[in-house]
């Protein structure tokens, strides 16, 4: 919540203070707040070592950029074939050890 | 005598001295912190607000690694046409939240973005939102304001205790907002429950509380129930301003009477209730400058973020928290504001 009232103030807030969403870690980040309740801190440790990469690197959209492609967990600019969207969160839930709310209905839909 | 470039809380430009600087930091810290019997922030934490209203850059921002989550409560619906008239559905401009401005989490709703419309026509808001998380990745959330006021006669079923406070019907007025809360958590409950069985990834309440301690009250029981219904099922509750309103006046949350509590009070509630994020909303006073008005910001979140044990992500939109009330809030004014909140209270997002 918080920033969505004005139009065109995102990016500023973004700019200053954000993670960057899926061009970093920030999505990843995210869920570790809202699935296991972590504080910032705790999360982002969470992801970083899952992903073996420094806390500082988790905001870096080039080293973050290589490695989502690499892991195939969705990028802003996906490459033919890449995950996108439900495929990219199937990763993600594997990844992260966590379950993934709409991951969990796409699978029962296809029998997974 | 140096003067600083500063925005006022309406976003129009002034200019402050060092001496007049230092004063309206002072006196916003002192404000809150005296309203809500917190501490006022340190004189290090002063001296860095000061360094960051008097820097002359036009834009600042955080220190390598302090970034944090940004979530949001625009329900995928500020590039309607009735708004900026750039007809984009919402699932598109989830998408461009996605990958344009870098949301680590984002937010469905109707236009309305309240829960009692949205019960009519429930199915068609799944129908979408199934489809936003097909072709989505960050996490999403289907927000909805609870609304009390929506359920005043003529548009809803009850009396309109803001026709019978001035009557002297206290009693009357009380009682229909007794019987909106039950409404509306009923309401809060079905759609909540229709989201996230249509896979969303959680509920965002947004801007609750805006219809007083009813209103408050009614969210936290519709999230107590969810919680119960959905374990795993993440919910936001943001609030709609500092101080819950007594417009009933007697309500009371496990003991504790709901009018009256300020942000880190509210925190313990909404904590209790089973919320996974709290969103605490500050006030801006338009009549003062932005350095008096994220001193006060920053003082009211600190005491959240130190005494929670959820992520705490402030209100940072127009008007709230430090951020002009202005249509297009000028770069300078956000990300001080920005960089003040996140550095200061350490919170988890904004």
């Amino acid at each position: 919540m918080g920033v969505g009232d004005p139009v065109g103030m995102e990016v500023a807030h973004v700019s200053a203070s954000g993670m960057g969403g899926i061009r970093t870690a920030g999505d990843l980040v995210a869920r570790m707040q809202i699935s296991r309740g972590m504080k910032i801190k705790e999360a982002k440790e969470y992801v970083a070592g899952k992903l073996k990469v420094s806390v500082l690197e988790l905001s870096d959209p080039v080293v973050m950029g290589e490695l989502r492609q690499d892991l195939n967990i969705g990028t802003m600019s996906p490459f033919v074939g890449g995950a996108k969207g439900i495929e990219a969160k199937l990763r993600i839930a594997e990844l992260l050890g966590i379950e993934i709310n709409c991951v969990n209905k796409f699978k029962d839909k296809v029998k997974w | 005598m140096e003067k600083f470039h500063m925005r006022m809380g309406d976003g129009s430009a002034t200019e402050l001295s060092e001496s007049e600087l230092r004063r309206d930091l002072e006196d916003g810290t002192k404000d809150a912190a005296e309203r809500a019997k917190i501490p006022p922030l340190s004189q290090n934490e002063l001296a860095y607000l000061f360094d960051v209203y008097s820097s002359p850059a036009r834009f600042v921002g955080v220190d390598r690694g302090n970034e944090v989550i940004f979530s949001y409560d625009n329900g995928a619906g500020k590039s309607k046409e009735d708004i900026t008239e750039i007809p984009l559905h919402r699932v598109q401009e989830a998408q461009v939240y996605e990958k344009f401005l870098g949301a680590d989490m984002a937010d469905f709703g109707h236009i309305d973005y309240s829960f009692k419309p949205v019960k009519s026509i429930v199915t068609f808001e799944q129908q979408a939102l199934e489809y936003a998380l097909l072709v989505t990745t960050v996490p999403m959330f289907y927000g909805s304001q609870p609304n009390l006021g929506s359920y005043t006669q003529p548009d809803g079923p009850c009396p309109n205790p803001m026709e019978l406070l001035p009557q002297g019907k206290i009693a009357e007025a009380r009682a229909a907002q007794e019987e909106m809360m039950e409404h509306a958590v009923k309401d809060m409950v079905y759609v909540g429950s229709a989201m996230y069985e249509s896979g969303a990834d959680g509920i965002n309440f947004d801007t609750t509380g805006a219809a007083g301690d009813a209103d408050f009250l009614a969210t936290l029981r519709a999230v107590e129930i969810l919680r119960k219904k959905y374990p795993q099922i993440a919910m936001m509750v943001g609030m709609a301003g500092e101080f819950i309103l007594g417009m009933h006046g007697e309500l009371t949350y496990d003991g504790v009477r709901v009018a009256g509590l300020y942000p880190h009070k509210q925190l313990e509630l909404v904590e209790k209730a089973g919320a996974t994020i709290f969103g605490p909303a500050i006030n801006i006073n338009t009549d003062r400058s932005g350095a008096w008005n994220v001193a006060r910001a920053v003082t009211f979140v600190k005491p959240c973020v130190e005494n929670s044990n959820i992520p705490v992500h402030a209100n940072m939109g127009m008007g709230l928290s430090g951020i002009p009330m202005a249509d297009c809030p000028p770069v300078d004014a956000v990300s001080r504001a920005s960089k003040a909140m996140v550095e200061i209270t350490r919170l988890d997002g904004l």
